[in-house]
């Protein structure tokens, strides 16, 4: 221990209360006894208290029968399901919104970002305002006006808009459009898509080291999206090119067949993208600026185009800066999708709370969503820590 | 070091001690320390709690605050209300926020056991009903099949949603709105075909809530009452003496009704010969006691807030702009379903 390698000088010894050490011990065991009798008083007291007032608890009621319907489920759902799918339906809905969020508001940030340095002054000034208007008004408040301009906006189902040959519909029930027939082929076009991915990756990295090595250039982008959708539109054709199709048609109140973008959905997906993007614009924006203006001038000397300059140089580099504050975005797009109880998108909060109300079981059903938010959260963290350790400076 | 644990040592005593007070088990108590009820209303339905435009609580479910107020204290304006959504509403009385939920609450057995309450009497026989725009030509709920439906998230409504398309064979997709104002706009927008709640509350919703320049006859309410609905105030389960003194006051709201002691006769009634109208009164002694409280309780819910049939019509009924029909909601000896065990 640290105290032995002190022994040089001679210990003096002192009563065990005066001995710097001891009392250390002492008081570490006597708040790590407080905190554990708080939280053991808490949790019996709760359930003591749970008890006495006759409140069920514990988690049997995940495997009942929820008996509410949910609008929008990406999965096999209806109300004879258990609450158990009932939550599940509503992490697949919140992840669905926070990844295509994020992905959206990143792409839509960094162009704001770049915009907003570009020497174009009007092109400045439009990314300049979009940022100030964004982000200095409550995202409830957008996600109000978006979902009431579409709600209030657009026709009811019986005079649908309908373009591209009657094929597409919108109206205040969402955007109809015809999606081809589930076929057993799509399952091996998904596989071929992965594989493609993954051959496309291959192939931008051979690229690389090859232009590292000989200096000569390969378009391993276009080479590499060309892989990725050629797989799957091979397997597509090797099976005989199943192209049945099923489309949206007014039957009744609603549109049936093909498939729809809800309002609710899209309203929540405009709302978190366009104003969490004004934040990735500032994040991009302040880690391009932090460069020293050498390296542009450095990149310009090199005879790179501008979009070159930005892509091979600039942007690398300003990834350093950008990464740590983006994983704050990506955080706060994931926990703020849960403000789709205002305007009705079925998300985790949503199912959770009506699971609480129908059940009674608040402090169960809160650890659950905690538990869900903290696993998506931690999964973000960890995914970005990784990449940024990946790209940070190494010092040779 | 010193400061921080002897700090965290009371705080943590706090906390015991508090905790300690609040399971004394005596809401009645409480309440009487307190000098105020504290009752959980809705957020806003005209007729049975809605704030008129000086704040004051108004409604079918406020008089049912403002009488067990009345029994309790003699006073029917020491009250404190709060305002709850449906998803909030049982977690606050679980949690001891509110006294007392009036809040058009369905009486079920799930609410009655697993979640610790104690439905106290039935202020409202209700039933599930739909609302669409006349423009849709529908004359059944039967012909529904594939509507968007607009609903309240965490009511029995939901559910008795779910089990009527289920067992007629029909689809639907709810739109789940948890404010009630959000809810009835995106239904008033065209957002869904079907506007689902209780009956009462659709009727009030048609008067009252339609935007200009659309009307109320725009919108018909259809004649398939899909359930049972029977709307009362809750408590926690615990307090038997409060539980007690909730029951009679709606009771003894339906007595003085069928006895005909009203608001206006009730200081003549106090001289009246009737043995059953002296002991509801407390004119003969007994009944306040056994509840623990004064012998004038019901004299001071007649006084203050009036009868049950004269808080029904002023609310909801003929007085009112609502004009809804008593229906089953009539005393026993009309015909109707309320029916109120004796006081004696």
């Amino acid at each position: 221990m640290a105290v032995e390698a002190l022994g040089s000088t001679p210990r003096v010894r002192v009563v065990p209360w005066n001995d710097p050490v001891v009392r250390g011990w002492v008081f570490q065991i006597v708040v790590v006894g407080l905190v554990g009798a708080l939280a053991w008083y808490l949790v019996s007291n709760t359930m003591d208290n749970l008890a006495r007032q006759k409140i069920a608890s514990g988690f049997d009621y995940l495997g009942r029968e929820a008996g509410f319907e949910i609008g929008d489920t990406m999965i096999e759902y209806s109300p004879a399901s258990t609450y158990a799918r009932a939550i599940w339906v509503g992490i697949l809905n919140t992840l669905r919104v926070a990844v295509l969020g994020i992905i959206l508001s990143t792409i839509l940030g960094t162009f704001l970002g770049i915009g907003r340095l570009s020497p174009n002054w009007l092109l400045s000034k439009i990314c300049e305002w979009y940022v100030e208007g964004f982000r200095n008004v409550p995202l409830l408040l957008w996600l109000f006006l978006f979902y009431k301009l579409i709600s209030e906006a657009f026709p009811g189902p019986r005079q649908a808009i309908s373009t591209l040959w009657g094929s597409v519909f919108l109206s205040n029930r969402g955007l109809y459009f015809p999606v081809p027939m589930a076929d057993p082929i799509h399952k091996w076009m998904a596989v071929a898509l992965l594989v493609g991915i993954l051959g496309a990756i291959m192939q931008h990295r051979w690229a690389k080291k090859r232009q590292e090595a000989t200096g000569q250039p390969f378009p391993s982008i276009s080479a590499g999206i060309g892989v990725a959708l050629g797989m799957p539109i091979a397997v597509w054709l090797a099976a005989g090119a199943p192209s049945s199709m099923s489309w949206p048609a007014l039957k009744g109140f609603n549109f049936e067949g093909g498939t729809v973008i809800q309002p609710e959905f899209t309203a929540l997906l405009v709302g978190l993208v366009l104003y969490t993007s004004a934040f990735v614009a500032e994040i991009v924006r302040s880690g391009i600026l932090a460069l020293h203006k050498g390296q542009s001038e450095a990149a310009a000397a090199l005879g790179l185009s501008r979009g070159q300059a930005m892509r091979l140089v600039l942007l690398p580099q300003a990834l350093r800066v950008i990464v740590p504050p983006m994983t704050s975005q990506f955080l706060n797009i994931t926990k703020n999708s849960s403000l789709a109880i205002a305007i009705g998108y079925p998300d985790l909060v949503a199912s959770i709370n009506v699971t609480i109300n129908q059940t009674g079981q608040a402090i169960e059903n809160v650890l659950l969503i905690m538990a869900a938010y903290l696993t998506v959260s931690l999964s973000i963290s960890a995914f970005m820590n990784w990449y940024n350790k990946r790209i940070s400076l190494r010092e040779r | 070091m010193f400061n921080k644990l002897t700090a965290a040592g009371i705080a943590a005593a706090t906390l015991i001690g508090a905790a300690g007070a609040a399971h004394a088990g005596k809401e009645l108590d409480a309440i009487k320390a307190r000098g105020a009820l504290i009752c959980g209303v809705g957020t806003g339905t005209a007729g049975f709690n809605l704030a008129d435009s000086q704040g004051k609580w108004r409604g079918l479910n406020v008089d049912v605050c403002r009488a067990v107020a009345a029994a309790i204290f003699g006073d029917a304006e020491k009250v404190k209300y709060v305002p709850l959504t449906a998803q909030q509403r049982f977690t606050a009385l679980q949690s001891g926020e509110v006294d007392l939920l009036s809040n058009n609450t369905t009486w079920t057995l799930t609410r009655d056991t697993a979640l610790g309450f104690d439905f106290t009497g039935v202020t409202y026989y209700d039933g599930q009903g739909f609302m669409v725009n006349k423009k849709l030509g529908v004359k059944s709920a039967k012909e529904l099949n594939g509507a968007t439906v607009c609903v309240a998230p965490g009511t029995t409504t939901e559910l008795n949603l779910a089990d009527y398309f289920r067992a007629n064979k029909m689809q639907f997709k709810p739109v789940v709105i948890e404010k009630a104002d959000e809810i009835r706009a995106a239904f008033f927008a065209g957002r869904c075909d079907v506007y689902t709640t209780d009956a009462s509350a659709l009727a009030a919703v048609r008067v009252a809530n339609v935007p200009a320049p659309q009307k109320a006859e725009d919108y018909i309410v259809l004649p398939e009452i899909i359930s049972k609905e029977p709307l009362g105030p809750v408590v926690r389960h615990g307090d038997n003496q409060f539980g007690d003194i909730v029951t009679w006051s709606l009771f003894a709201m339906l007595e003085a009704e069928e006895y005909g002691i009203d608001s206006k006769n009730v200081d003549q009634m106090l001289k009246s010969d009737n043995p059953t109208i002296k002991r509801i009164l407390g004119v003969t002694p007994g009944m306040g006691k056994a509840l623990g409280l004064d012998e004038k309780w019901v004299y001071n819910i007649i006084k203050q807030v009036g009868n049950y049939g004269e808080s029904f019509d002023r609310n909801i009924g003929k007085d009112s702009i609502l004009k809804i029909d008593r229906g089953v909601n009539k005393l026993w000896t009309k015909g109707g379903l309320q029916y109120a065990p004796p006081i004696r």
